[in-house]
């Protein structure tokens, strides 16, 4: 039996100021797999998340996930449909805690109203501490225990980049796409992310990673998409994209190696 | 400090004072003396940083309060309810004026602390709120306060639906400048629909309100009346601060496209945010008709916005307790220093500046030092 | 009659243009709107005001050679207040920047409401009346009535736009300012000092605010400390209108209320006069945000 297709784009464009960003892609990405999509310095793989995600206008092209068009809706919408991201360039919620940051993800989850918050009423209470337990169960999912009540910008680094994905999670997504989880980390910090991911698939969520990291990439994912200059240029499973000329032709003539394997 | 660091800022603030030359007079020829205690405070500040013996003693203080914070809380309320006994009449009534602007900075708090959109505008709900008691009490011979009350509130809110539903989505610095047009256009309303407002001359003849069996006639009995309210409206935005629609707020504030992405209507959030201040700021002004018994475009200036804000900065953006505090210093203290009453404005204009810089978690503090004072207490590390 | 508005609108749109490039300025290098700027033109009025009332203690010469004295006021209440956007700069924006947005524009708040107390303080709360050295005699021509004075303001007006466009893209520190707008990282990388290409932007926005202030304080006769917060209001908006950021759009945009107010105060009511570029601002906030000559503006980005 073929695999259920979870999200897909079809001619996929996004243009800033008349240059073209991505160039009408096509992916389908399976239920339940790990997927990666690599490419070259400014090939458009996070302009690809974003027009997924709702975070800037696609000039062309539809999106669909779990068969719905999800094209043009507002992000908050389109996270509340089950499909939550993290950031490349962004922090958590530098002000709030550990604990504060993930119950921002159980947003969509919450029951209780303004009148509840203002009288405290046993719904607000039942709400809140179920959260809380979730939200501490999310913490200990991802190491951060001993963190709990530190303020977001007090972490470290790969912390931080720990606490995005607990945040993500919290949103008890279908699928997860994740931008770069591991730039700038050690390989032991490397190999934990990877754990992570493994778990969070065994936990029946698909996963969409962007990554430079070669030895995540081609450590966790199943299948690969590789985009250069906004247009798909490959896609396969790790063996094939490995010895794709065209791939190694667009890492190789942009200059730019990618990270040794 | 190297010397020639110092001798780049000795020039900087002889700078300084050459350019103010065309304005020093005799009474402000103490403005250069005040750049020099500025100076020396921003050295201080400089010293007390590198310092760790003061960060911790402010660390020990914060947590200390923190701590015995009902406690605190009681012991401030109770003093707040035996003053009346003791005060003049003059002195009430500068501290019922307090307890407004101290509703007022709470409510402009919602916007400025929670979701970080500065509203230099708000006295306009406030006067939205006081036009609205006035109007409803004198022109409809029916209509009591207990009804002009969250009448006051509602008219106030819908009118922060008008104005927030197309100006939300923008930029803050433009929805300053936008909210700040607001509160203009608020006045020159009251001031030209004279069939409504009564014009330049405003409405008069606003009564207090009775309880049935007694009206809050004398000035203890409103005071209490304004005390009660305060502590409400307190109450009611600290649970929503410290719930889903709090957190939510501080997340807008930090950052919308990372609160989008996790599911957070941002514009609703901040439509929220925004009425939920501006009905408020009318309940205010609702008890300011009544404290006052008669309104009139001049009490809604533009230093009025300014003044609460200024509360709002120098008691921590974002924090109610100093909100409060805000609030009660800025109109208590100048009525002591007399003297400077011309300066105020100056004064305060000078101290955003200051605080922005030097100070920008406010009086009270950061949250930093308050949630480590917490860790602390938990025995986590 | 149309006309007669017509050149009304135009004499102090030109002044609205003036201002409006200071906002436009600062945006492009600092990417925030410079609260306080109205402050400033206020506080070039007062020094014009200041130098005009210096004219008896001054030789003869001056006093009977009124135009040299009046290009000599110009120069000087301009020239300082220059330096008051210099140190405005200094103290209030530099640091703080890469704070919080909110921080800025509540210390611009608080600057301009310093610079507002300060002026009310030492030169009183009452109008000034700013001497007239342009005389305002009446002449008529084809039925629209103009003084000298209006000439002399659209001519300086026109003067000093075509003096910033020189300056913006014909010298190197007006090309550096541009570099700084377009990308101030790229400009730092090029060898571009961006601290003294924002010093410079400040303080060539207030140059042309105080020469607005004093063409304002002579054309009104009147000025007082509060000017500062309507004019600065509707330089604002004109800037908005034109497009922020865009300097063509400033004095297109200065013009263009110049002439909306005058139009509406001569038809409809003078009254709500003050209203009508609140109203012309929310509007195109809200409908066309990048202005009528804009491009398309990054909302919230």
């Amino acid at each position: 039996m073929a695999p259920r297709d979870l999200l897909v784009t079809e001619g996929l464009s996004v243009e800033f100021g008349g240059v073209r960003a991505l160039a009408g892609v096509d992916i389908a990405v399976h239920e339940g797999e790990i997927l990666a999509v690599i490419g070259p310095n400014g090939a458009g793989k996070t302009t690809f998340f974003n027009a997924i995600t709702g975070t800037c206008a696609p000039a062309g092209g539809r999106v669909f996930f779990d068969g719905r068009n999800i094209t043009g809706k507002k992000s908050h919408e389109i996270a509340r449909l089950g499909l939550a991201r993290s950031f490349q360039n962004l922090k958590p919620f530098a002000e709030m805690t550990v604990t504060e940051n993930i119950l921002i993800g159980r947003e969509s989850h919450l029951a209780s109203n303004l009148l509840d918050a203002v009288l405290r009423t046993p719904r607000f209470r039942a709400d809140e501490a179920a959260n809380h337990r979730k939200a501490r169960e999310l913490v200990a999912f991802v190491g951060l225990d001993k963190r709990r009540n530190t303020l977001a910008r007090d972490l470290t680094y790969g912390e931080q980049k720990m606490l995005e994905i607990a945040r993500a999670l919290a949103l008890e997504p279908r699928i997860l796409l994740l931008d770069e989880p591991v730039a700038g980390m050690n390989a032991t910090e490397t190999g934990f992310v990877m754990e992570l991911v493994r778990k969070v698939q065994a936990q029946g969520i698909t996963v969409v990673l962007i990554e430079h990291d070669m030895r995540m990439v081609m450590g966790i994912s199943e299948r690969i998409y590789v985009l250069d200059h906004g247009e798909l240029i490959a896609c396969g499973d790790p063996e094939a994209i490995r010895s794709n000329s065209r791939v190694i032709e667009a890492y190789l003539g942009g200059g730019k190696l990618a990270h040794h394997h | 400090m190297s010397g020639r660091k110092l001798s780049a800022e000795l020039f900087f603030y002889l700078g300084l004072m050459l350019v103010c030359a065309p304005f020093l007079k005799l009474h402000t020829a103490w403005l250069p003396a005040v750049f020099l205690v500025v100076w020396g405070l921003k050295w201080f500040g400089d010293f007390s940083g590198r310092n760790e013996g003061i960060g911790r003693l402010r660390e020990k203080v914060v947590g200390f309060f923190r701590q015995r914070s009902t406690p605190l809380v009681l012991l401030l309320l109770a003093v707040a309810v035996v003053v009346p006994f003791g005060a003049s009449t003059y002195l009430l009534d500068v501290l019922t004026s307090a307890l407004l602007y101290a509703i007022l900075a709470s409510a402009l708090n919602i916007t400025v602390g929670f979701t970080g959109v500065l509203v230099l505008g708000f006295i306009g709900f406030y006067a939205i709120g006081a036009y609205t008691t006035g109007i409803l009490t004198t022109k409809f011979a029916l209509c009591g306060f207990w009804l002009a009350l969250p009448a006051s509130g509602v008219v106030a809110l819908l009118f922060g639906l008008l104005l927030g539903i197309p100006t939300l989505r923008l930029k803050g610095d433009y929805l300053a400048i936008v909210t700040l047009g607001f509160g203009e256009i608020v006045k020159i309303f009251c001031n030209n629909l004279d069939a409504l407002t009564g014009g330049p001359n405003g409405i008069l003849g606003i009564k207090r309100p009775s309880l049935g069996f007694a009206t809050l006639d004398s000035p203890q009995a409103f005071y209490w009346f304004c005390l009660a309210v305060l502590a409400m409206v307190v109450l009611i935005i600290a649970r929503i601060a410290d719930s889903r629609y709090g957190r939510a707020w501080i997340a807008v504030r930090e950052n919308e496209m990372a609160a989008g992405a996790l599911g957070i209507d941002v514009f609703k959030k901040h439509l929220l945010s925004f009425s939920l201040s501006a009905f408020f700021g009318g309940i205010a002004g609702a008890l300011f008709a009544a404290k006052q018994g008669f309104i009139s475009p001049d009490s809604f200036t533009f230093y009025e916005s300014v003044l609460v804000l200024c509360m709002v900065v120098l008691g921590g953006i974002g924090n109610l307790a100093g909100s409060l505090v805000g609030a009660g210093l800025l109109i208590v203290l100048p009525e002591f220093l007399r003297e400077f009453a011309l300066y105020r404005m100056l004064i305060f204009g000078a101290l955003m500046v200051a605080f922005m810089i030097f100070r920008p978690h406010g009086l009270v503090g950061s949250r930093t030092i308050a949630l480590e004072a917490e860790d602390h207490a938990d025995g986590a590390p | 009659m149309f006309l007669q508005h017509l050149l009304n609108g135009i004499t102090i749109g030109g002044g609205y243009a003036l201002i409006a490039l200071g906002y436009t300025l600062v945006y492009g290098v600092l990417k925030l709107i410079n609260f306080a700027h109205g402050e400033i033109y206020m506080i070039g009025a007062y020094l014009g005001f200041i130098c005009v009332s210096l004219l008896p203690a001054l030789p003869p010469f001056f006093q009977t050679h009124t135009l040299v004295f009046v290009c000599l006021i110009f120069l000087v209440a301009a020239g300082l207040c220059s330096i008051y956007g210099f140190y405005l700069e200094k103290i209030c924006y530099r640091p703080l920047r890469g704070a919080p947005k909110l921080t800025p524009l509540i210390s611009a708040l608080g600057a301009s409401i310093f610079f507002q107390n300060l002026v009310m303080i030492t030169m009183g709360a009452k109008d000034k009346i700013f001497p007239q050295l342009i005389t305002q005699q009446t002449m008529t021509f084809a039925g629209v009535s103009f003084t000298w004075l209006q000439l002399t303001m659209i001519g300086l007006s026109l003067v000093l736009m075509l003096g910033l466009y020189w300056f913006i893209n014909r010298t190197r520190l007006g090309t550096a300012i541009r570099a700084v707008s377009t990308d101030p990282f790229m400009a730092q990388l090029l060898g571009v000092n961006v601290d003294t290409v924002i010093s410079v932007t400040f303080m060539v926005g207030s140059f042309l605010a105080a020469c607005a202030g004093v063409m304002i304080g002579l054309y009104y006769g009147t000025i007082n400390f509060t000017i500062g917060y309507l004019g600065g209001m509707k330089a604002f908006t004109a800037a908005v209108l034109g497009g922020i950021g865009s300097v063509t759009g400033a004095m297109a945009g200065g013009l263009l209320l110049g002439i909306i107010e005058a139009l509406g105060a001569g038809y409809f009511s003078t009254e709500y006069k003050d209203v009508y570029a609140f109203f012309i601002l929310i509007a195109v906030l809200i409908f066309r945000p990048a202005g009528l000559l804009g491009r398309r503006l990054h909302e919230r980005a």
